[in-house]
């Protein structure tokens, strides 16, 4: 492994790393939390809540297939739970 | 003698067992392994879980831990003298603090991350939760009441300090807006609310018009103030609800919006602070006034020392954070020693430079004894004491004395501030996890369970009256923090010496600091609830009583419960058998 050089900018980016650390993580989970909601909504109707606007939201699941798959390992699902989606 | 010699001998046994002790219990007792896949890589989803630099997690580690009580416990303990408070803070750092901070990280990693709360709860049982929840319960509770009172009179004493702090919050909520909604750099903008907050301290330490100073409202401290209080109650009382109504606003917020940027914000005093203290120390080459023991004492320093030291040397809070965030982020296992240990021997900086500011404020030994007269002004003034001494140690670098002090006060009541939000954000928590418990449906609406938490913390803090006087009735409580601290310590530490026992490894690394720990912490309780709260005792307190007596239970369950589990050959299936 090299030596790594230390130069002023580097320790100021490792100090804000340190202090921001744990706020990024918050964050994040916020954000998570909201695309989630979004990911319910999308995908509603397969749970059978009529939604008005399935007709659209259909355009989106191309885009959100790799989300998909992350959100149902992160619900603890092995497997897709929707027939309709076969991300694995 | 000179204070450079106390912090040097410190700094060195914190040095040897960094070096060596934490390294061979890393090597031969915990047999850290490099190539152990940790809970950050097996389960990374890059928000909980994700590898991270061991310095910037020993960074985010230290932080979270560090607050007020490092400086507050140790300010008090000077009391017996700074012989006695120096050794537990060194000795008890060395050896019971870093294994256990370190000991909580390990084994959570070695369970999927989990915290020391759920091994508890899957270990011992059901009970465990209960017993987890009431003293949390208890904990936060005091907290928000000593600390509403802690605040207060901060501002009372150091009125230049108010507006600092005040101007903090629009500033977080400004930052925090910049960085949610525009994810702009954090950096920047909070070293600027820094620079304009201690220009404002500066300011105010100058102009006195600046100062919001309630008492001099009133008219001084001899004058009359509101419903038959004097000029200083009534200040107390104002503060008091200032405060809580500003905690009921903060802790019903989302997050991002004024806590988070505040903490960010107060995560830099942490830096600047320790770095005035110690650089203002070997710059100033202070003498020690006080004594290396205090025999004249009305309460005896044994056992209640080890109870009154809480953070700074060991604290079962540490687990909590080692178990519950650190442990999710751990890139290497190896990492885990630097992380475990140093944030440790962080916080034992901490307490040490406490330690020096207050035995070196006094000019005299006789100004010392005369300060710390009893246990109840020491109990009172410990903080005050801390902060006019840390003042002086800043004036090494060419800081007025007077402007050193508001900036302290200003870094110590941000510390408690955050505390104090914590605390009431999580009674609320807690309050709403028994609501879904015991199906209380209206306990789990969000502000119910606000009003019922700062209610109850409102009521404790100014309707008894405290021993520190009007709104300090949180005080008749906050014996029972250092109890219930290092009650939640030992459990950890038994959790250790569990799974160490399991694999047939020496044990006795974690077994002596928690027979120690729990032996200190039952011997104080008994004293205290059987020969002084008692309606036979000394000096009879039925709250007190009461509490302490539920708590005195726990511990002597948990002394049996660990007995018997370790004493059983029985194999513990809960624990992942990969360990």
């Amino acid at each position: 492994m090299t030596e790594e050089k230390w130069s002023f900018k580097k320790i100021v980016k490792l100090y804000d790393e340190i202090l921001s650390l744990q706020h990024r993580a918050e964050i994040k989970r916020e954000i998570r939390d909201q695309d989630d909601l979004f990911m319910l909504l999308c995908f509603s109707e397969m749970l059978g809540i009529p939604n008005p606007v399935s007709y659209y939201t259909l355009e989106l699941y191309p885009e959100m297939i790799e989300k998909f798959h992350d959100w149902h390992l992160r619900m603890g699902m092995e497997k897709s739970p929707l027939d309709g989606i076969r991300c694995c | 003698m000179s204070a450079i010699v106390l912090a040097l001998a410190g700094m060195l046994v914190f040095y040897l067992g960094w070096r060596y002790y934490s390294k061979f219990i890393a090597e031969k007792i915990y047999r850290l392994d490099p190539d152990y896949v940790t809970p950050a890589h097996r389960y990374r989803d890059d928000v909980d879980f994700v590898p991270t630099n061991k310095f910037v997690l020993w960074g985010h580690h230290f932080t979270s831990v560090a607050g007020a009580a490092p400086i507050l416990g140790p300010a008090i303990a000077v009391y017996w003298g700074w012989l006695p408070a120096l050794v537990w803070v060194v000795l008890g750092t060395v050896f019971a603090a870093g294994v256990h901070d370190f000991g909580t990280l390990v084994l959570s990693v070695r369970n999927k991350g989990q915290s020391v709360g759920t091994l508890a709860n899957r270990l011992i049982g059901r009970r465990a939760k209960l017993l987890f929840l009431f003293i949390i319960l208890i904990l936060v509770l005091m907290v928000n009441a000593v600390f509403a009172w802690v605040i207060s009179n901060l501002f009372v004493q150091f009125p230049a300090s108010v507006l600092s702090v005040f101007i903090q919050i629009p500033l977080a909520i400004w930052i925090g807006y910049k960085v949610h909604k525009k994810s702009k750099n954090m950096l920047l903008p909070s070293l600027a609310a820094l620079a304009v907050m201690y220009g404002t301290a500066i300011l105010a330490s100058h102009f006195p018009v600046l100062q919001i100073d309630l008492v001099r409202y009133f008219g001084g401290e001899e004058s009359a103030g509101l419903f038959g209080l004097g000029a200083t109650g009534s200040a107390f009382l104002i503060w008091i609800i200032v405060l809580f109504a500003y905690v009921y606003v903060a802790s019903t917020l989302p997050v991002w919006k004024l806590l988070q940027p505040r903490d960010y914000i107060n995560s830099h005093q942490l830096v600047v602070g320790l770095g005035i203290l110690y650089l203002g120390l070997f710059l100033t080459n202070p003498t020690v006034t006080a004594p290396a023991t205090n025999a004249s004492t009305d309460v005896p320093w044994f056992p209640l020392l080890f109870i009154t030291i809480a953070c700074g040397a060991i604290s079962g809070f540490h687990g909590l954070v080692s178990s519950g965030t650190s442990s999710k982020q751990l890139n290497k296992e190896t990492d885990a020693r630097f992380v475990g240990y140093m944030g440790a021997v962080g916080e034992g900086m901490l307490a040490l430079i406490s330690i020096i500011a207050v035995v070196t404020l006094f000019a005299t030994q006789a100004d010392f004894l005369a300060a710390y007269s009893t246990w109840d002004a020491a109990n009172g003034g410990g903080l005050g004491n801390f902060i006019v001494g840390a003042g002086q140690l800043a004036t090494g670098l060419m800081i007025p004395v007077g402007i050193a002090e508001t900036i302290v006060a200003v870094i110590v009541v941000s510390f408690a501030a955050t505390t104090l939000d914590t605390a009431v954000r999580l009674m609320r928590y807690i309050i709403t996890e028994l609501g879904s418990e015991y199906k209380v449906k209206s306990l789990t609406k969000t502000h119910v369970a606000t009003t019922v938490a700062v209610g109850s913390s409102a009521a404790l803090a100014v309707l008894p009256e405290g021993p520190n006087g009007f709104g300090s009735g949180g005080y008749l409580l906050w014996p029972l923090f250092g109890t219930s601290n290092q009650l939640l310590a030992g459990i950890s530490l038994l959790l250790i010496t569990i799974w160490l026992k399991k694999n047939a490894r020496n044990y006795l690394v974690t077994l002596i600091p928690m027979i120690f720990l729990l032996f200190m912490t039952v011997w104080a309780m008994i004293q205290q609830v059987f020969t002084q709260w008692a309606t036979w005792g000394s000096d009879s307190n039925m709250l007190l009583f009461g509490f302490g007596a539920v708590i005195l239970g726990f511990a002597i369950w948990i002394v049996l419960e660990s007995i018997y589990i370790l004493s059983s050959n029985k194999d513990h299936d809960n624990i992942d058998p990969s360990m």
